[in-house]
Order: structure tokens, then C-alpha cells, then sequence
């Protein structure tokens, strides 16, 4: 096997040339995840053979179509209720999923919440750029408060999602959450929630200076990653300073995304408690039979 | 009057906002985006002054109009493909609930195989549903639709909600002159809405009850009369405007050079629109084509129909298909002559996932017809299959 060293090798045997050029406009942090999650596959050595791409709608959900592999490309918000079909039919497949934050937690919202509740085994991959970037600009449910969009010309007065947050409390088995601008964590994290069994979410805060950052001045590039670094904080240092901290330390991260893993535990899935549940009950009827 | 030169989608909005709904919530989709951002923009400069809500989901949007409606209020949204279909079981509730809500619908080709140019298979695949339809063919039609649906959506003889369709990008995303009414003139013309049914803490009601065989079919036999009062009332609201606006864009169908014709072609949307120059060029050949442009699918203009098909032989021309079958239009006008005419009926399913329909492709399905040239039901133009 040829080893991969650089990006442009990388490309060459993931994605498919044809399908080139992308949509992505400059500066889109779409295509750095998608990076993330090809190098991720490489270290770990999967056969692309065993690996399905599903996606939604918006711009996120467009990248299976660049890959050279399976995809399922579906209706707006409803990847992972397509992919949980996928992996139900055949459970020897890598089910991964591209989507974004309004696909995911717009739309799409109780698809995601039922899929982390019952822990399917499924890797979703939201893109968040706080904004519905295909239709130009409409603030979605992860948009900061006071953001502005075309829908919220005055700016946001929504409290945004925690898809993190929301994904832990339903007992996802994996979830971890880091802004693109961050190059080692997240191919780590890939590789972390590519691996486990049950249903792991890894978040991305990736930048859209098209139909978000203009808005909020933030169109330049370079500006919009400062913004991650100005307003993210690693979960540890969050709870360290919430623990530890004065009231003005706390005051200051109060309002700060965090960043890292947030839960890395070993759960039985929906489909391993199926197999176990048909086991014990044709056992019974085999032992019945007997009688 | 002023005249404003704008896209499908502005003008909608334009007009949406002149006949002051309470409540309007609006989910994107493309290209329905820029109608619900020009109602934004209204929210705006103060000349919107009801409700606008950014929903989750066109199912939300649907519901959202249903509660509104419901609550007694005039409401309006708009939609497109996917986001039309997403919306399918609230289309029902909203019909059967006899609510009077208005909603355009621009017509996008229906995916897998992505695509967003028009196709009316996202309208048409809405035909039971209890919604009336109509299909528009120019910026300034869809403006006195819009005007002219809430009026007749609301009377009482009605109160079906109704959906206005217009083809995505020909109409929706190209500007045209439309003469806009003073605001006065549309309050004169299209009255306060007053519900006798509403949702009221002095005099409760209850819409969606539990409700035995015998009732529901009542309530269906009810709608289908209703429906059939908008066949009347269609017109009378066209002449109606026509004499304080001086404009007519035809009743359930509009008739174009049909006088004399021996040969009359059915068309909806801008494809109708299209077809006027192809019939202009028909007839300097000499040959006698006319046009039936139907504007409103639902209820179905079976009587003016037959009327065609017993003076001429028909061609239809499908933007969608029901497979399985035929072109939705070629169908139903089938079963409109059935029994009652010998007209011989050609179909054509032309234009699907957006592909171009040009006059001289409309000239050539008119010909071929003639020539007795034309299969029972034919993809026009169809490459490599």
C-alpha cells in the first residue's frame, strides 16, 4: 500500500476528481473537515469498501457526492434516519454522516435526537457555521445570540442550540466538539468516534465568510478564525476556572463555546441489544421445542 | 397604480403583503428563498405589520398557518418541491380543517437526481388534497392571483385553502412590469377577514374532533360542493377585477385564439404562456391552433373543456407525469370528454427536471398532431432512451 504524506496524495485517492471543482466558496470550512475526516479513515486504515457517506441537504451534505465511495445523498434533515436503515440492513458497514447545523438541528432535530437515544451505531459529522448556507443566509438554531442573518436582519434573538450538550445528555457514546482552526484534536476525535461502537457526534465550528461572516464582520478569513480562539475554551479550562476561579475569571468564560470531548463511554447499542434480544428468544424456542 | 418590475417571487411577496395576512411563517428553500425575504424586507420598512415566523421545518410552516388560520386570522406562506411535499399531511388538515389559508407553491423539479429547475410534479402529486390550484404564467398573474386567492379562498361558499403555482426561475427569479394597485383599492376589493368558525375563549370550538363514518363523509361531500362553488366564483372574482383593474388573465382556463380552432392545445404555466407565440406562429402558416391555458387544476374545468373538445381536437402538453400513467393534465381532460365528445386527444409530456420548452418545440407538438404524426401519449423530444 502506498503511504499517504501529503494532502494533495490524500485527495488523489479519496475524492473523486470528476466532481471537481467543489461549490465550497473561499474560506468554507467545509472541505477542512472533510480533510479531518479523510485523514482520520487513512491512519486507521479503512477499506473504503466498508465505509457509506449519507447526508442531508445544505452545503455540508453535499461531500459524499466528492468522495469515492458509497454515498447516499437524501431530503433535508433526514440523513441519519436514512443511515440508521443502512446500517439496520447491513451491520457490517462504517455509516458515517455529513451533515450541517440547520440539517441537523433544524430539520432534522428528532431524527438526531432518537438516533443518540437509542445509541445506533452511526458517526455523524456536523458542520456548524451557524448559518443556512445553501439558501443564502437564514440564522439556523446553533446561531449565536445577536448574530445576524438574513432572517435576523436585527440580529438573533434565539438561544441557540448545544447539540454537545443535548447529544450527552441522551447518552451518545462518543461526543467531542472542535473549531476547524484546530489541526491535530479533530483528526484524533475522528478517529475516536469513527471506532466506536454506538452513536458518536463530533461537532466542527467551521466558518462561512459568505453568508455568515459578511454579515457579522467577520468576512475576512483570518478574522473569523480569531473569533473561535477569542470565544472557545477547552473544557477542561472551563471547568478549572468555574471550579476554581474568581467571579471575574468566571464572568469572562461564561458565555465561551467549549471545546473537546465531552463524553468518551462504553454503552451497549440499539442493534447489539436487538441481536442479544433475538438470541434469547430463539433460544427459548429452540429449548421449547425440545420439550 | 405604480408599476413595479420584479421577480415572481417580489411580486408574490409584494402582493401577500398587500392583503395584510396576521401571520406568516416561512421556511427557506430554494427558490422559494427570495419570496419569504422580500416579506421580510416589508417587516422591515413597517409595511408588514403581522407576524412573521422563521420556522423549523415546512411541516412547521404548514402547521403554524393552521394554527393562525384556525386562531382567525388571514395567513399566507410560501413553498416549493420538497419543502411542498414535506408539508403533504398538513395539506390535508388544512383542506378538511376548511381553513383559508393561501400559499404559492413555485413549482422545482422533485429529487433524487437534484435538481431545481422547473417541473410541476411537487404540485400535482397535491392534487387530493383539497387544495385548490391554479397555475400562473406571468409576474403580474401571480400578483392578482395572490389578491384574488384570499378572496376567494375566504368566502363561505369555499373555505378551501388555495395554492398558487408558478414555474421556478422562468417566473420565480425573472422580472417583469406588474402594474400594482394603490393599498386602498385591494382593501376595497378584498374585504376584512370575519370567520364565522374561529378558535374563541367566549365561544369554544373545537377543530380536528373525533368524528363517525357517516359525519366525515358529509364533511368530504361538503368540500367537493365547495369546490364546486369556486368554479363559479373563479369567474365572478376575475370579472370582478378585471372591471376595477382592467386586467383578466382568464377564469379556470384562458382562452386564446380558440375561435375557429380545429386543433386546440392545453397547456398550464409558463409553458401556456410560451405556447401564445407559438400559436401566433401557427396561425400566419395558416393552420388553425388556438389555446386553452389552464389556470386551475383543482377544481378541474371539466365543462369548459368538453366545450373545447367538442369543437376541436386536442393536444396537451404534461410538465409532470404520473407514472405509471400519463401526463396529470392528459388524463383528466380524457375523462372530461369521456362519453360526450369524438375529439381525438394527443399527449405530450414535455419539460420535465426543467429541460427548456421553447415556442418552436411547442410549434412542432402542434404540427406533429396535425399530421397525425403523434402517439397516444409521447416524451417529447425525450434524448437516448
Amino acid at each position: 500500500m502506498v503511504e499517504i504524506k501529503t494532502a494533495e496524495e490524500l485527495n488523489k485517492k479519496y475524492l473523486r476528481e470528476g466532481m471537481w471543482p467543489t461549490i465550497f466558496c473561499n474560506g468554507c470550512g467545509i472541505g477542512v473537515v472533510l480533510e479531518y475526516t479523510l485523514w482520520a479513515i487513512e491512519e486507521l486504515g479503512w477499506d473504503m469498501d466498508k465505509v457509506v457517506f449519507a447526508s442531508g441537504i445544505g452545503c455540508s451534505s453535499r461531500l459524499p457526492g466528492y468522495i469515492n465511495a458509497d454515498g447516499l445523498h437524501t431530503t433535508h434533515g433526514r440523513a441519519i434516519a436514512f443511515a440508521t436503515g443502512i446500517k439496520a440492513a447491513n451491520p457490517d458497514l462504517n455509516v458515517v454522516i455529513f451533515t450541517g447545523d440547520g440539517d441537523c438541528s433544524g430539520i432534522g432535530g428528532n431524527h438526531f435526537i432518537h438516533a443518540a437515544r437509542r445509541n445506533i451505531d452511526l458517526t455523524v459529522i456536523m458542520v456548524n457555521n451557524f448559518v443556512y448556507g445553501m439558501t443564502g443566509g437564514q440564522s439556523s438554531p446553533t446561531a449565536p445570540i445577536g448574530s445576524v442573518a438574513t432572517t435576523a436582519p436585527y440580529g438573533n434573538i434565539e438561544h441557540p442550540f448545544d447539540i454537545c450538550g443535548i447529544a450527552k445528555a441522551l447518552g451518545a457514546n462518543y461526543v467531542a466538539r472542535w473549531p476547524v482552526s484546530h489541526p491535530y484534536q479533530p483528526i484524533k476525535s475522528v478517529k475516536e468516534g469513527l471506532q466506536k461502537k454506538g452513536f458518536s457526534l463530533l461537532e466542527f465550528l467551521a466558518p462561512c465568510p459568505t453568508a455568515y461572516g459578511r454579515r457579522n464582520k467577520l468576512g475576512d478569513i483570518k478574522k473569523l478564525w480569531k473569533w473561535y480562539d477569542d470565544n472557545t475554551i477547552l473544557i477542561e479550562d472551563y471547568e478549572k476556572t468555574m471550579n476554581y476561579g474568581n467571579e471575574k475569571e468566571k464572568e469572562e468564560i461564561k458565555n465561551k463555546i467549549q471545546i473537546g470531548v465531552f463524553q468518551d463511554i462504553e454503552k451497549s447499542g440499539f442493534f447489539e441489544e436487538y441481536e442479544k434480544l433475538m438470541m434469547m428468544l430463539q433460544e427459548k424456542k429452540t429449548t421449547g421445542e425440545k420439550k | 397604480m405604480t408599476i413595479m418590475i420584479d421577480t415572481g417571487n417580489y411580486i408574490a411577496a409584494k402582493a401577500a403583503v398587500m392583503a395584510r395576512p396576521a401571520v406568516v411563517p416561512a421556511y427557506p428553500i430554494t427558490p422559494q428563498t427570495t419570496l419569504v425575504e422580500g416579506i421580510a424586507n416589508y417587516v422591515k420598512t413597517g409595511e408588514f405589520k403581522g407576524e412573521y415566523i422563521c420556522v423549523e421545518s415546512e411541516h412547521s410552516a404548514m402547521c403554524a398557518c393552521i394554527g393562525a388560520s384556525a386562531a382567525g386570522v388571514r395567513t399566507f406562506t410560501g413553498t416549493s418541491s420538497h419543502g411542498l411535499l414535506l408539508m403533504h399531511e398538513m395539506l390535508h388538515w388544512a383542506a378538511l380543517a376548511r381553513l383559508p389559508i393561501v400559499m404559492c407553491n413555485i413549482n422545482r423539479t422533485v429529487g433524487p437526481g437534484w435538481n431545481i429547475w422547473p417541473d410541476e410534479n411537487d404540485s400535482i402529486s397535491q392534487r387530493d388534497t383539497g387544495w385548490i390550484q391554479f397555475y400562473c404564467s406571468s409576474n403580474q398573474e401571480i400578483f392578482d392571483t395572490v389578491i384574488q386567492a384570499f378572496k376567494l379562498a375566504e368566502n363561505e361558499k369555499v373555505l378551501l385553502p388555495v395554492m398558487i403555482n408558478y414555474n421556478a426561475f422562468i417566473l420565480s427569479h425573472t422580472s417583469m412590469p406588474v402594474e400594482i394597485p394603490k393599498q386602498k383599492e385591494i382593501d376595497d376589493f378584498l374585504s376584512k377577514y370575519k370567520p364565522r368558525w374561529k378558535l374563541d375563549v367566549d365561544n369554544p370550538i373545537t377543530f380536528g374532533n373525533i368524528i363517525l363514518p357517516a359525519d366525515y363523509e358529509k364533511i368530504r361531500k361538503d368540500m367537493q360542493n365547495s369546490s364546486e362553488n369556486a368554479k363559479k366564483l373563479i369567474p365572478e372574482i376575475a370579472k370582478e377585477w378585471k372591471k376595477i383593474f382592467g386586467r383578466y388573465h382568464g377564469d379556470l382556463i384562458e382562452k386564446y385564439r380558440c375561435d375557429g380552432a380545429e386543433y386546440i392545445l392545453l397547456a398550464m404555466g409558463a409553458i401556456g404562456a410560451e405556447s401564445k407565440v407559438a400559436i401566433d406562429n401557427l396561425r400566419k402558416e395558416g393552420l388553425k391552433v388556438g389555446l386553452a391555458r389552464v389556470r386551475t387544476f383543482r377544481p378541474f374545468p371539466k365543462e369548459e373543456i368538453l366545450k373545447l373538445g367538442k369543437q376541436a381536437d386536442l393536444i396537451v402538453i404534461d410538465r409532470n407525469i404520473s407514472v405509471g400513467s400519463e401526463g396529470a393534465l392528459f388524463s383528466e381532460v380524457k375523462a372530461a370528454l369521456y362519453d360526450k365528445s369524438d375529439a381525438k386527444v394527443y399527449g405530450f409530456i414535455a419539460g420535465l427536471g426543467g429541460k427548456d420548452v421553447p415556442y418552436t418545440d411547442i410549434e412542432k407538438i402542434c404540427k406533429k398532431s396535425i399530421n397525425g404524426k403523434a402517439k397516444d401519449c409521447e416524451w417529447y423530444n425525450l434524448e437516448g432512451v
